[in-house]
């Protein structure tokens, strides 16, 4: 061979290379993305049935539910428009409250999302990007009293109220 | 040209000062500053509040600037052998990456910003922060990051003088090998600070904040190895080049991802548009600066020689390739999200089930290469002659892997349990074969070879034991009630109840673990879980016993009423060694970079020689 025609197959071959990879990974990205809903979207029946993907929203007021002594539980993801009751029976993050914005992944199974991992921040005010804008979107850029009521600032006086940095736990996984 | 190192001095003077000032102003709890106010606290120990400098945006750029000052200085003192006109360009691509981030600093994040009146007190630095390998952490990972700015400005140099040589790759490789030895370090450190103190015995998410500093270290490795090639052979000088743009494109890319929040992460700190739009702004400059001249000056370089399927130079070339897919399958899953995003289809999220077996596509054929490649000679492709050590040393790997997974940890199931444990203990054969040899025949190692050796055992022992890890990790959450047990493999986890506990600034409680293996007690864990005053933040400590071949874990999760908490148990051998790994790769990046072969290159070469009292008195 000639040390062009060598090139030639290196060229090739790299090129094929590269194209298969990129073939598998744009389908392992297909096969494995997970599309976020909230329980509007839900109730409208947007959620391929038996996909696995993120739903977002509030903890409902009052709506964890344990029995005693088990790991596990039972709460109410709202966005005050639907809801969507959860399960979960691993250790929830450390600022996993009610009144608090959440992420969950799992499924859907007869109505109950089941989650096989729960997400939320470790900071007190802080609100998952996409709950956020569900939630503006469900009303117009204001945030319902009773649960902004719910989110207590720290900030000492004189200090600007900013969230400083947010660290997201990762319980399961 | 004469000013480029008074000035680089000057800079790093100047820059030590702002960064000694906000030092100050955090020991000496100034909270008329807000950054301060913001991120420390009276009850902050002194430790926690010089590290707290870089607990958030605008002290991580001020260390970063620092760090690329330092990074200047270093090479205006070191390059008093370089050719005046060269070195200039160098320093002066460096200036202008320096400007770019004293005006970021200055125009969006000013960290002496006044806080008129003060604060009667900080707002304390985010507890999860609070721990010695975090704060360690960024300083390492900056310079590692940052260090690839002295590549992109030999590169961009190189590119100016319109010509590139074999001294040129000689000059770059100690550079570049030693901030791959620290960014190696800087990640190795997130993920074991990830591991014991954020993520619940995870050690690894791919997150976008981790990918952001996975990706310049996967090119920097394809860089260091296509140097290499340029630096022995004269070849793929466009290619090098290339990386070396890359290299530190991703490290700014990183520095986009994590500082303006466009993403969802595990770890993405402040968020502001007009930040994110101005590094942004800053890549495009940079980058599209720098790609320009390459698209003009790139095809003036030609490669002189050529060489065979089987030579090195092939096998060099495939794990420069390899490495560069890796990157972009990365690179594609972090951004996916974005672009998905900004076009409107939706709101997604790319876990490990797409980067597990994306990145392994191409990983998997590198690792089976390196050992091939270490075997194979400069040039000619006479492989055939190695073809008896490849095969011995393969049969050995083998049986030395099925020993081990069939004689201490049992078959896990999985098909990539032999496959890693396999090419881990190949590539430390391989490595070891050419360095006895040399040994035996009485002829001296270089350190260069001395550190490649090191550094391709080292990947060997990462990916053995992170194969075991992944196969043969066991973990259960589990609620008890004290006195109650739970049975996790041969290990048994008896909870024996809670007591409280108290801070310099935090309190909470600790639990108590007996730990039995076979009924036997071997150990005890105190996991707590604290409540730090000021954010009123809840934090997991999780406490793990370590032991020779594994980690013994547990973490406290919550009260769940009657008496009983949720416990994580969890037991992951080998675990250490993967961190071990990194930090022997490092070391292997240190031993290389001080070869004396770098130092007088020069010399040596019959390329440019200048060394005079003109250049002497110029560094003066």
């Amino acid at each position: 061979m000639t040390p062009r025609k060598r090139r030639m197959v290196l060229v090739l071959g790299i090129l094929a290379g590269v194209g298969l990879a990129a073939a598998l990974a744009s389908k392992a990205m297909r096969d494995n993305v997970m599309f976020f809903f909230d329980p509007s979207q839900i109730a409208a029946g947007e959620v391929p049935t038996g996909d696995r993907f993120r739903l977002g929203g509030m903890v409902e007021l009052g709506s964890i539910e344990r029995a005693p002594g088990s790991l596990e539980v039972k709460f109410v993801v709202t966005d005050f428009k639907h809801k969507i009751p959860v399960t979960y029976n691993k250790v929830l993050p450390d600022l996993f409250r009610e009144g608090q914005g959440v992420v969950a992944h799992g499924r859907l199974q007869s109505g109950v999302f089941v989650a096989d991992d729960v997400l939320a921040k470790h900071d007190e005010n802080y609100m998952p990007p996409e709950v956020e804008r569900s939630l503006k979107e469900k009303h117009g850029g204001q945030m319902p009293a009773a649960e902004t009521a719910t989110k207590t600032t720290l900030v000492e006086p004189g200090a600007q109220p900013q969230v400083v940095s947010d660290v997201l736990t990762v319980s399961g996984s | 040209m004469a000013v480029a190192r008074p000035a680089a001095a000057a800079q790093f003077v100047l820059v030590s000062a702002a960064l000694g000032a906000l030092i100050y102003a955090f020991v000496s709890f100034d909270f008329s500053v807000l950054y301060v106010a913001s991120n420390s606290n009276s009850a902050l120990p002194t430790f926690y509040r010089v590290a707290a400098v870089w607990g958030a945006h605008e002290g991580s750029l001020v260390l970063w600037q620092w760090i690329l000052a330092l990074w200047t200085l270093a090479v205006a003192l070191l390059s008093g052998r370089l050719p005046i006109t060269f070195a200039a360009r160098v320093l002066g691509v460096l200036g202008i990456v320096s400007l770019g981030f004293h005006l970021f600093t200055l125009v969006t994040s000013n960290p002496f910003e006044r806080l008129l009146p003060p604060a009667f007190d900080g707002r304390d630095l985010n507890p999860v922060l609070q721990d010695p390998a975090l704060a360690l952490h960024p300083p390492l990972l900056y310079t590692g990051y940052v260090g690839f700015a002295v590549a992109f400005a030999f590169a961009c140099a190189a590119m100016l003088e319109g010509k590139m040589d074999q001294t040129w790759a000689r000059w770059t490789r100690p550079w570049t090998t030693a901030a791959w030895a620290f960014l190696t370090i800087g990640i190795a450190l997130g993920s074991w600070w990830a591991y014991y103190e954020l993520g619940w015995g995870g050690y690894w998410f791919w997150d976008p904040v981790e990918n952001a500093s996975f990706m310049p270290w996967l090119i920097g490795t394809a860089l260091i190895h296509s140097l290499a090639v340029t630096d022995k052979r004269g070849l793929f000088k466009a290619w090098t080049l290339l990386l070396a743009i890359l290299a530190f494109s991703m490290s700014l890319l990183g520095t986009f991802l994590v500082r303006s929040g466009v993403l969802v992460s595990v770890h993405s700190f402040a968020a502001d548009p007009s930040r994110g739009m101005f590094i942004l702004a800053f890549l495009v400059v940079v980058i599209g600066g720098a790609l320009s001249l390459y698209a003009w000056r790139a095809p003036l370089l030609r490669s002189p020689a050529g060489f065979e399927l089987t030579a090195r130079e092939s096998f060099l070339l495939f794990n420069n390739v390899l490495l560069v897919i890796a990157a972009t399958v990365v690179f594609g899953g972090t951004l996916a999200p974005l672009i998905s995003d900004a076009l409107g289809l939706g709101t997604l999220s790319v876990g490990t089930q797409y980067f597990n077996p994306t990145f392994l596509l191409p990983i998997i054929p590198l690792l089976a290469l390196v050992s091939v490649g270490i075997h194979s000679n400069w040039k000619r492709g006479r492989i055939g002659d190695k073809t008896r050590v490849l095969v011995r040393t393969f049969a050995l790997a083998l049986a030395l892997a099925l020993a081990l997974i069939y004689g201490a940890y049992g078959p896990a199931g999985k098909w990539l349990t032999p496959v890693g444990a396999v090419l881990g203990i190949w590539i430390i054969l391989s490595s070891l074969v050419d360095p006895i040899d040399r040994l035996r025949r009485k002829m001296t190692l270089p350190r260069s070879v001395v550190g490649m050796t090191i550094a391709h055992i080292a990947l060997g022992v990462f990916v053995l034991s992170l194969t075991v890890v992944e196969s043969y990790t066991i973990e259960r959450d589990a609620a008890l009630r004290p006195g109650e047990s739970l049975q996790l493999g041969r290990y048994a986890y008896r909870f024996e109840g809670i007591e409280p506990l108290e801070g310099p600034n935090y309190d909470g409680v600790r639990g108590e673990v007996t730990v039995f293996r076979d009924g036997k007690q071997v150990g005890r864990l105190f996991p707590e879980k604290r409540n730090y005053w000021v954010q009123g933040q809840v934090m997991t400590e999780a406490d793990i016993d370590t032991r020779w071949n594994k980690n013994v874990f547990a973490a406290l999760g919550e009260d769940l009423g009657a008496g009983s908490w949720s416990v994580r148990a969890q037991i992951r051998p080998l675990i250490d060694y993967v961190w071990l790994a990194a930090l022997l790769m490092a070391l292997g990046g240190a031993v290389a970079a001080s070869d004396r072969r770098y130092r007088l290159a020069t010399r040596t070469e019959n390329e440019p020689l200048d060394v005079g009292p003109g250049v002497e008195g110029a560094t003066s």
